[in-house]
This record gives C-alpha cells, sequence and structure tokens, in this order.
C-alpha cells in the first residue's frame, strides 16, 4: 500500500515535473514580447547553445613577494567562479584551455584559445603584481573572432593588499566582463547577502559576499533575530527581533556597524521592507491586534495600517521597479496566500490558486515574484515547499526547485538572474543560491543553521 | 547640717586636734551615741490592702495578659488559677484560654484582704480564609492550561473553550496575577507567517478570556512561531503539541 501510494506520487512528481516544464516553455515564450532586452527571461530563453562561450586564462604573476603566489591563486579561481556564477557564459573548463599564462596583449596567441578543444569565443588574461603591499591587476578581454581588433575590455586596478584584496579585484573585473557581454546589465559579484544564523547559539543577523566568502556577524543580541532587510541604498539594515516585550523592528547602522534608535510599537512587528527610494517601510504589526500590514517612514514614525483583514498578515515586499506596490502573504481565507495591492491598500488582488504560499521576492525589473509554495500542503500531504517565480501579468509561474527537502525565502539578486533561497534537508538548514532558471543550485553556507537570505539591492 | 552634728563635728575636730600628734593617722572617734528613742506605743496592726488589675481585661484566646498587683502590711500573698504565692507587688504575664477571674488574697497580721480581676476571652471571630497559597507556576500551569489548534488554524475549539472557562475561574479567583499568552506553531511552513499566526492564536486565547470577563490589562500576548518548540519529533504527534497558546504569569 505504502509503496503503491510512493509509487503514484512519483509519477505525480513526475508529471507535476513535466507539466511544470511545459509550463516553462509556455510561460516564457509567452512573455517574450513582453521582455525587455536586459532581462534574465531574454537569457533563459537562449539557454545552452547561444551562451558565450568565454575562457579565463591563468593570471601571469609579475613580482617576487611571497604573498604573490596566494593573491594569484585567489584571483583566477574567483574570476573563474564569477564568471561561471553569472549563468551567462558557457566557461572554458581550466582543463580545455591551453596551459599558458598570457600577460599582455603582446604575449597571447588569440588563435590558440579559438582552437578546439578550448574553442573559446572570448577571453579573457592578464596580470596579477604585488609591489610595496600593492595589488595591481592588468585584465584584458578579447573577442577571438575579431583579429583585426579584438580588444573588448581593457582594465587595471590597483587596491592596498589585504586579506580580501586579490577576491574583490576578481570581483570587479569579472563584473566588468558580465556588464560588457551580459547586455549591460552590471554583475552581482560585489553584492552582499544577509542572513539569519544560528552558529553562536542565538539566531543573530549575519552578511556574507554573494558567494558564500567573508561571512561575519552583525548582531550580538543573543536573543532572536529575524528577516533581516537591506536598504536600497545599503546604510541601514532593518529586521525583526523579540526582546524583552515581544517583537519590534530594529535598524542597524552599516556605517556606524551598530543599532541606531528605531521606535517600538505595542504589539509583535515583523518582516520589514524598504520601499525602493529608500524612504519608506512596510512590515507586519499586530498593535492594532489583528497582525497587519503598516507603512510608516523610513525612521518608523507615522505609522499607517494599509490592511484590515482578519488572519495573519506578514512578509510585504515592495515593487522594486515602481514603488507603488506591495506583495505579501495573508492567511485570511485560511491557509496563506500570495497578494498583490497598491501601497496605499486599494486594487487588492489575490495571486496564488490554493496550497501554502509564503516568503514573496520582488524581480528588480517589477515583472515577476518568487515565492515559496507547497501546493499540496495539509496533514499528511507529501508535497515539498519549493521556490517559484509567477509572472505578475499573466499569473503564470514555474517551479524552480525540485526533491531537496523544503525552500523558502527566495530573494532576487541585483541583476534578476539569481536566487538565493532556504534550504532544509537532511536536518540541515542552509543558504542556497541558483539561476533565476532553477540550474545551478548550490549551497553558500555550510556552519551551523542559516536561514532567510536577503541579497543587496547592488 | 543641722545643730547637732555640727556640734559633734565641732568634738570631733577638737579630739582630733588633741590626738593627732601622739597617734598619727587614727580612727576617728565615733560621735556619743543619740539619746534612744523613745519606744513605740503598741499600736494595733493595720489589715492588708490588694490590688489587682488585668491588663488588658479583653482577650482572644492566645494573647497573654499582664496582672499587675500590689499589697500592704501582707504577710502572704497568693493568686489562685495555679499562680499560688506571689510576692507583696509584681506582675505576671497569664495566656488563659477562656474567660478566667483571678483572685488574690492577701494575708496579714492584720487580717486578710482580697481583690479580683476578671479577663474575658472572647471566642475568635470564625478564622478568615486561609490566604491564598503564594502563586507558583506550577499552581498556575496546573489551573490555566494551554489551548491546542488544529493546523495552520487560530480557531478556538469547543475543548479549547472548555479549558479555558476552567482558566478563567482560576484568574477570577486571582485577580492579581497578570498573564502573558504566547502563541506557538508547529515546525512546517514559514517562520514570518507562522510569528503572524501565532499572533493570531495568542490574540483569539486573549479575546476568549477577555469575553469571559477578564481585564484585558491583565493580558499581554506574544508570539513565538516557530522559534521555540515545546516538542522538537516530526511527526502530527509532536505537531499538535506545537500548535498551542500557552499562559504564564507575566512577571
Amino acid at each position: 500500500m505504502a509503496s503503491l501510494q510512493r509509487s503514484q506520487w512519483r509519477s505525480q512528481q513526475r508529471s507535476q515535473w513535466r507539466f511544470a516544464c511545459l509550463v516553462a516553455t509556455f510561460f516564457l515564450t509567452a512573455i517574450q514580447p513582453r521582455a525587455h532586452a536586459q532581462d534574465w527571461v531574454h537569457t533563459g530563453t537562449n539557454l545552452g547553445a547561444q551562451k558565450i562561450r568565454l575562457a579565463a586564462a591563468d593570471f601571469k604573476p609579475v613580482g617576487f613577494d611571497t604573498a604573490l603566489a596566494t593573491d594569484k591563486q585567489t584571483f583566477d579561481s574567483v574570476l573563474y567562479a564569477d564568471l561561471t556564477n553569472a549563468g551567462i557564459f558557457d566557461m572554458v573548463s581550466k582543463s580545455m584551455a591551453p596551459p599558458v599564462m598570457p600577460g599582455s596583449p603582446k604575449e597571447i596567441n588569440v588563435s590558440q584559445w579559438s582552437a578546439p578543444p578550448a574553442n573559446a569565443a572570448m577571453v579573457a588574461f592578464g596580470a596579477i603584481a604585488l609591489q610595496n603591499g600593492q595589488v595591481t591587476v592588468y585584465g584584458w578581454l578579447y573577442d577571438t573572432q575579431n583579429l583585426q581588433s579584438p580588444q573588448v575590455l581593457g582594465q587595471q586596478y590597483t587596491e592596498a593588499d589585504g586579506p580580501n584584496t586579490a577576491r574583490h579585484i576578481a570581483h570587479e573585473f569579472a563584473d566588468a566582463i558580465i556588464t560588457r557581454l551580459g547586455g549591460g546589465i552590471p554583475g552581482i559579484a560585489e553584492s552582499k547577502i544577509f542572513l539569519v544564523s544560528n552558529r553562536t547559539g542565538h539566531k543573530e543577523i549575519w552578511e556574507m559576499d554573494y558567494d558564500g566568502a567573508n561571512q561575519k556577524q552583525l548582531t550580538r543580541l543573543d536573543t532572536i533575530s529575524l528577516s533581516p532587510r537591506i536598504s536600497p541604498d545599503g546604510h541601514r539594515l532593518a529586521f525583526s527581533e523579540m526582546g524583552k516585550r515581544g517583537w519590534d523592528i530594529r535598524m542597524y547602522s552599516m556605517d556606524l556597524n551598530r543599532l541606531v534608535n528605531f521606535p517600538s510599537g505595542s504589539g509583535s512587528d515583523l518582516s520589514p521592507a524598504w520601499s525602493p527610494d529608500g524612504n519608506t517601510l512596510a512590515f507586519s504589526s499586530s498593535r492594532s491586534g489583528d497582525p497587519e500590514i503598516w507603512v510608516s517612514a523610513a525612521s518608523g514614525f507615522n505609522p499607517r495600517r494599509v490592511t484590515a483583514y482578519a488572519g495573519p498578515d506578514v512578509s510585504p515586499v515592495w515593487n522594486p521597479k515602481t514603488g507603488t506596490q506591495i506583495a505579501w502573504i495573508s492567511g485570511r481565507t485560511g491557509l496563506p496566500q500570495l497578494y498583490i495591492m497598491d501601497s496605499d491598500g486599494t486594487n487588492v488582488q489575490r495571486m496564488t490558486d490554493g496550497g501554502y504560499a509564503t516568503s514573496p521576492s520582488w524581480s528588480p525589473n517589477g515583472q515577476f515574484l518568487a515565492f515559496a509554495w507547497d501546493r499540496s500542503y495539509g496533514p499528511g500531504a507529501p508535497g515539498g515547499q519549493d521556490i517559484y517565480v509567477m509572472d505578475i501579468a499573466s499569473h503564470r509561474w514555474i517551479q524552480l526547485t525540485h526533491d531537496i527537502g523544503r525552500n523558502d525565502f527566495p530573494t532576487w539578486s541585483p541583476d534578476g538572474r539569481h536566487l538565493a533561497f532556504q534550504n532544509f534537508q537532511h536536518g540541515q538548514r542552509q543558504i542556497w543560491t541558483m539561476l533565476a532558471d532553477g540550474t545551478g543550485q548550490h549551497a553558500l553556507t555550510t556552519v551551523g543553521g542559516n536561514s532567510m537570505p536577503n541579497w543587496s539591492w547592488k | 547640717m543641722n545643730a547637732r552634728s555640727k556640734s559633734a563635728a565641732l568634738i570631733a575636730a577638737a579630739l582630733a586636734a588633741i590626738l593627732l600628734p601622739a597617734a598619727g593617722c587614727h580612727k576617728k572617734v565615733a560621735p556619743p551615741p543619740p539619746p534612744p528613742p523613745p519606744p513605740p506605743a503598741a499600736a494595733p496592726t493595720p489589715a492588708p490592702t490588694a490590688t489587682l488589675t488585668a491588663s488588658p481585661s479583653t482577650i482572644t484566646p492566645g494573647q497573654s495578659v499582664v496582672l499587675n498587683w500590689s499589697t500592704t502590711d501582707a504577710t502572704s500573698v497568693t493568686i489562685d488559677n495555679n499562680i499560688g504565692t506571689v510576692n507583696a507587688n509584681g506582675t505576671q504575664n497569664v495566656t488563659p484560654t477562656a474567660t478566667t477571674t483571678y483572685n488574690l488574697v492577701a494575708r496579714g497580721d492584720g487580717g486578710s484582704s482580697e481583690a479580683s480581676a476578671t479577663v474575658t476571652v472572647n471566642q475568635p471571630p470564625p478564622p478568615p480564609p486561609p490566604p491564598p497559597p503564594a502563586m507558583t507556576e506550577s499552581i498556575f500551569d496546573q489551573s490555566v492550561k494551554p489551548v491546542f489548534f488544529s493546523f495552520d488554524s487560530y480557531k478556538i475549539s469547543p475543548e479549547a473553550q472548555q479549558i479555558l472557562t476552567d482558566s478563567v475561574a482560576f484568574l477570577q479567583a486571582h485577580p492579581d496575577v497578570k498573564v502573558l499568552v504566547a502563541g506557538y506553531c508547529d515546525e512546517r511552513g514559514s517562520e514570518e507567517y507562522n510569528l503572524a499566526l501565532g499572533q493570531n492564536r495568542a490574540n483569539a486565547a486573549k479575546d476568549a478570556l477577555v469575553k469571559a470577563g477578564i481585564d484585558p490589562s491583565r493580558l499581554r500576548t506574544i508570539s513565538y512561531g516557530k522559534e521555540k518548540p515545546f516538542c522538537t519529533e516530526h511527526n502530527e504527534a509532536c505537531w499538535q503539541q506545537n500548535r498551542r497558546s500557552q499562559f504564564s504569569i507575566d512577571q
């Protein structure tokens, strides 16, 4: 009986997956005319053959400083990882690349890179020097198909040597390449992800680089801190903390590296969200009894209620393109569903037709909502909680995660090409990342329990 | 100085002046004895007198009373009620449990005299109801039990309503106790949504108590969502344990 149920469930899952693929194809085709040239969907519809074949040569070390070897190794691996993570390149694996380190245009033999097995259409190369405590990187990007004028980019970076210098310059050079070859959308290699981690024994707010490097603790409250939300300008971080009297919105200054004053209301104040201009916050508050969506100035003053239905209302997020709409989660009809409304509370639209939908994140171009959805939620239901993306205009959706446990809190990268999310499987709660078409899924954290990622705005 | 001792001093000084050169430092010479007093007239011995007071004169059982007496011209003073022979003047604490009259008899050569004092012992008023035992968490927890919810629900079930009704009786009997009402959720679902849902569960329990007459100012709500589960196994029995509103003394 059990195995029968399981096999039925499996086949159901398979057919759901096929359905999702069909829907995805249809969905992507259907919305393509609306898509701007820079949208990830444009990239997504051209997955595979039309990705640019890109090689990243190992950089040539220049100088005799003993730290140079470490810097060079970091630079090479970070540059390669950034370009791979970008999702818009067909990267030439290091094993297929010519075993050379051309340090300048004079030293590169372009045809060596365009020939098999590399078959690179583009090649990034250059030199890294460490002298007098300064790291200098010369980086070029060459078009191997244009022998007359192959140079696409020529960059020079000089920064004081420190533990993160080589990594930082690699991010900068990668972002320059991605911006140039990726339709003008800035790369995300220098973006940050904020998260909740319990690795100290308490849930505190942490930050890390977009690739999981440089994980750093921000708050030390020894209580429970949740729902970190970085401001659009990156200077302030709002979150909710369970203090002595309950849940309050707290404000952390990224410039001062400490908490700054923020008025606390009565009742539970949860899940803050920044408007794209940084002047307004939306959040959930039970100060009037029922948990509702409230909006206040970024200072916390002048709070006003924008929803008025019995039941939980929580997890607001602004349309980052227009700043005039809010998506949020409401349990007004029972199980939580995804809704959108104008930021004054009018024009309420329900977006999901059932199941258990939570944790929306609005894509930077304003077109899509990512959210967590358990479509067959209920006692004894086998379903997983997965990440979905919905096209707001058509209500069409695609499922991005499958069979990897329970997933929640998707958050869009600033370029709209990636989503980070919270994955829970095998008793481990970790932050994962993926491309916005669901490919390239991998964990960014491994230590402790990590949750509620929030990607910086730039 | 009276005249006699003045003359005695003069005599002593004169004697000393005579004797000192011969005897050096010598004992003073006693003055001549005064003339003996006339023998007393054989007067008749007066009859003794006696007074006895009790303070206070009205008590409740267990309290003590001070007996205070004084006599004159008595050679023997006794007080009944197991006190016995006492000094001519004195005090004594007594703790009668019923109304008692203390009698003092003073006997002397001139006869005897009696005094008495009555201590009225009022039977105590019916004892006041014993003060409520000091409120402890365990007493509170036995009387104000948690209520449980269906999955993704904050509706008060009939069973929960019964539990709340029992709690109301206890809370009305202990009007000084302030209560923290905390909403909890099971591990499924999303952290943020569950915090809002937990708030709704706390609100629902609070509203039911207020409806039954508990002053809302005694009740504070909080949501723990799925942050502080009572049970950490991954099954329905455990989840049911975690879908609750829990009451505790609000310190």
